[in-house]
């Protein structure tokens, strides 16, 4: 500042910005998420969009009616898209033929509790749509570890607009027939039974790149949201420290264990492409508000979301383990930003002035 | 440690500071036009840092350019001289080119249309001067830092004498979008500058100069090199283009790959940074004898007319400037310095000074609006902050009026670059915090060395007190003793026991006294 001049007088420089904001960045994270979700409604019909539309329905209306609460503008903060957002990540992550119920709670809960209740938008210490997660699956196991094959709109016996509707209202009809197992349900159950993975693997569900297997939205239509997540990466909105440390922190440990015990352990493929594990890499770990702002700090959260990961899945009791780890990890944030700082300039790291050592030449 | 931080280092390649779209084009390729001399010169008596200089002209007077106005005043000021010949018709207050629209003193010229320069001093070679008086002539010339920071420039090469400087880095970055002043001074007037280079050196005892110029400017370094060929002390080096590569200590670390330590000046590496301008201007006051009352402004922004960069007299009002190329449309901010780091002025009717480098006249599409949002920890500003701070953190901080809590993260390390606030999508004037709550330190500092000051005065007068009242009580004693002694004296004839008495007497004195 000039100091020739009278000091003390707010100065608003700069007078120039780099033109992003936070709508912008939202818009940008839902445009990649578009095809992965569009495949979904092809794949998985009429019940997972009405699904999709009561989560996103919800999640806004707990937003709005938290923003009202609190006497707070609701018009320019929901449109701010992160409410949005939330809802859309959360059912992407919901068995597709879910109730309507499902979606509606876990909507309301994460805006209104994960993320209004810790002071709104930035101050939440967890990923909202995964807390939601996480709470609906302890609290309806059933509904939500139910999962259905694929049955893409227009093929034999998909329900059409007001049949899905009734689906996602009063429930599925004829629950056998449709029900399938996912790929790691189906490995952790046969593994608690005593049978190995070599003999499971004969009758289990087919690993499918194109998402011909039971899964969640966000699942089955890996290789979309993984394209969704790199063009993210190329936009520069998110950048590939945390998905490529998590997806390395599952990758390892499952090839180390493979290759020494593939009777026990799952192979490096299966691990990657089945579970939320690419929608959390790209979408989910990546969430500003709850991962570190260093590159160094989101290199340690993205191993650990990853390593943790495969510790429950191998070990623990649910056959899927990205919520919680990633839920884990976000505890974990605020002690990783206080532990990895950026360097700062003519300083060491332990922020002591450097020596003019190099004062020479 | 060693490998885990090499690992590091491959996966987070450094990156600092943010790359602002430059538009310093077409404002850049337009030949310098000279102002059409105004009719009154403003001209400030504080165009630098430190104090402000005392005038040495009378109201009335009349005056030829280049005649001294008002003196440097104590350790850290700069003269101030007439910009044109004239009368000085007033000299008192007026408005200074600050947000806050508050008044400065200043020297009004009534222009008498000549120009007349006064008698310049007899042509001397500056090689042939001892270094020290070079730097007394480039001060007596009112020559301060043009990029900007407007210090004294001979106190500075005086540093250099005293510092033990090996080195002369010339900044020829020019970092800050819009401007082209230091680019069009590069390619109209190379030779100038070198030779300005040449005297400083001289005057510093440094070695070599190295001109570090971003690579966004070909012309300039072309030109420059083609000047600097017979010079092997003088390099001229490019640097890639990037916001904030015109702070000192940056380009000082892109051209010699050392980091100046925290709370040390590069001069501690034996290296000086000076201005492109600084030299240009070092070279007018010791080959012409010329004092510094000139300068090549930017006027660039969408508001105006006729970009380009303009010469331009000390004390001309911007209004003035303004008029000269031209408004298209009415300007939604008016800035003074670059978009970064410059002033936003609160009307046109303010004076040019030394450290002018542009007049921005910005549209409302250019002019960064701010609806601040709340952040969303997305850490770009902690990318884009070329020291290594964490802005979201010190904002945090300060929004709690947790200053201390700031300072820990390295409030006091912040250069004011503006990196965090240009790039932030939630629009939080982060930097405005960060300058505000530096004020708020310093103010506290002052009151905090007051208090100190205050408590030890206090103290002294206490202190004061109880030795008076112990000097009375001992006086006192004394002259108890003494009456007591006397009467013993009196009464020695009477038997040796009184002598006992006496000697009683005045140890009780002398205990009272203690007491
Ligand atoms: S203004 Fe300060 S905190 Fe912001 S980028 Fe510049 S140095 Fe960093
Ligand atoms: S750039 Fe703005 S929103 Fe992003 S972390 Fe920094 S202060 Fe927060």
């Amino acid at each position: 500042m000039s100091a020739a001049l009278p000091p003390g007088i707010p100065v608003a420089a700069p007078h120039a910005h780099a033109g992003g904001s936070v709508r912008r960045v939202m818009a940008k994270v839902m445009l990649a998420l578009l095809p992965a979700t569009l495949y979904g409604f092809w794949l998985y019909g009429w019940p997972a969009f009405h699904l999709f539309m009561f989560t996103i329905m919800f999640a806004l209306c707990g937003e709005a009616f938290a923003l009202r609460l609190m006497r707070r503008p609701v018009a320019p903060m929901l449109l701010d898209g992160s409410a949005l957002l939330t809802g859309w990540l959360l059912a992407l992550s919901l068995p597709p033929w879910a109730p309507w119920w499902i979606g509606a709670l876990g909507g309301l809960f994460a805006t209104l509790v994960a993320k209004q209740l810790f002071g709104g938008l930035g101050h939440n210490l967890f990923n909202p749509a995964m807390i939601a997660r996480v709470a609906l699956l302890i609290s309806f196991p059933v509904p939500m570890t139910l999962w259905v094959a694929p049955l893409p709109l227009g093929s034999v016996g998909a329900p059409d607009f007001v049949a899905g509707l009734q689906i996602t209202l009063a429930g599925i009809p004829q629950l056998d027939a449709v029900t399938s197992a996912t790929l790691l349900g189906h490995a952790k159950t046969e593994l608690s039974r005593g049978i190995d993975l070599l003999h499971a693997a004969a009758n289990a569900p087919a690993l499918s790149y194109i998402g011909d297997r039971a899964g969640s939205l966000g699942e089955t239509a890996a290789l979309l949201i993984a394209g969704g997540g790199i063009a993210l990466i190329f936009m520069g909105v998110i950048s590939w420290h945390i998905p490529f440390a998590m997806l390395a922190g599952i990758a390892l440990p499952a090839f180390i264990g493979h290759a020494i015990e593939p009777a026990r352990y799952l192979d490096v493929a299966t691990h990657l492409l089945s579970g939320a594990v690419l929608l959390g890499a790209f979408f989910i770990a990546t969430d500003y508000v709850t991962s570190p702002n260093t590159r160094r700090g989101q290199l340690v959260f993205g191993a650990g979301c990853g390593l943790l990961t495969w510790l429950i899945r191998t070990y623990g009791g649910y056959p899927e383990g990205v919520a919680f780890a990633v839920l884990l990890m976000n505890a974990l944030t605020p002690a990783i930003d206080r532990l990895v700082k950026p360097r700062i300039y003519g300083r060491d790291r332990k922020g002591k002035p450097r020596e003019p050592a190099a004062a020479k030449t | 440690m060693g490998l885990i931080e090499k690992v590091f280092s491959l996966l987070e390649p450094a990156h600092w500071g943010v790359h602002p779209a430059d538009r310093k084009r077409p404002a850049a390729d337009v030949p310098v036009r000279g102002l059409p001399l105004p009719a009154r010169l403003y001209v400030p008596l504080q165009q630098h840092i430190g104090a402000a200089a005392r005038p040495v002209v009378l109201f009335g007077q009349t005056v030829l350019k280049g005649q001294l106005l008002a003196e440097a005043q104590g350790a850290t000021s700069a003269a101030v001289h007439a910009p044109t010949s004239g009368i000085v018709s007033a000299i008192g207050d007026i408005s200074a080119p600050h947000p806050s629209g508050l008044s400065f003193p200043a020297v009004t010229i009534e222009a008498d249309g000549d120009d007349r320069w006064a008698d310049a001093g007899i042509a001397v070679d500056p090689f042939g001067l001892p270094p020290q008086e070079v730097a007394t002539r480039v001060a007596a010339a009112g020559v301060v830092g043009l990029g900007g920071a407007t210090f004294p420039s001979a106190l500075k090469l005086g540093l250099g004498l005293r510092a033990k400087i090996h080195t002369l880095i010339i900044n020829g970055g020019e970092c800050e979008p819009y401007l082209s002043c230091d680019d069009r001074l590069m390619r109209d007037a190379p030779d100038e500058i070198v030779d300005g280079i040449r005297i400083m050196l001289h005057a510093t005892g440094a070695t070599k100069a190295l001109v570090g110029i971003e690579d966004n400017k070909p012309e300039a370094i072309a030109a420059m090199t083609a000047a600097a060929r017979d010079f092997p002390a003088i390099r001229i080096a490019s640097v890639p283009a990037r916001y904030p590569m015109g702070s000192e200590k940056h380009l000082f670390s892109a051209l010699t790959g050392q980091e100046v330590p925290a709370d040390g000046r590069t001069t501690d590496l034996g290296a000086l940074v000076h201005n492109v301008g600084t030299a240009w201007a070092v070279h007018e006051a010791l080959r012409q004898g010329r004092p510094l009352v000139e300068r090549i402004v930017t006027l660039n922004g969408g508001a105006i007319d006729m970009p380009g960069n303009i010469r331009v007299p000390v004390g001309a009002l911007v209004a003035d400037v303004l008029a000269f190329v031209g408004l298209k449309t009415e300007p939604a901010r008016l800035v003074m310095g670059g978009p970064m780091m410059g002033n936003r002025l609160p009307h046109a009717r303010v004076p040019v000074v030394k450290g002018t480098s542009g007049i921005l006249a910005l549209t409302a599409n250019e002019a960064a609006q701010l609806d601040p949002g709340p952040c969303i920890r997305c850490s770009s500003c902690v990318r884009a902050c070329p020291v290594g701070l964490l802005p979201l953190e010190m904002s945090a901080r300060i929004g709690i009026d947790d200053l201390n809590g700031a300072v820990a993260f390295g409030l006091k390390d912040c250069i004011a670059c503006g990196c965090c606030s240009f790039v932030c999508p939630s629009r939080i004037p982060l930097v405005h915090y960060f300058n505000h709550a530096k004020g708020e330190l310093a103010a506290q500092g002052r009151a905090q060395l007051r208090n100190e000051s205050a408590k030890r005065l206090a103290a002294a007068r206490i202190e004061r007190l109880a030795r008076d009242t112990q000097e009375k009580a001992a006086a006192a004693a004394r002259r108890k003793a003494e009456r007591a002694a006397q009467k013993a004296a009196e009464k020695a004839a009477a038997g040796t026991t009184a002598a006992g008495a006496a000697a009683e007497a005045a140890q009780q004195a002398s205990k009272e006294v203690v007491a």
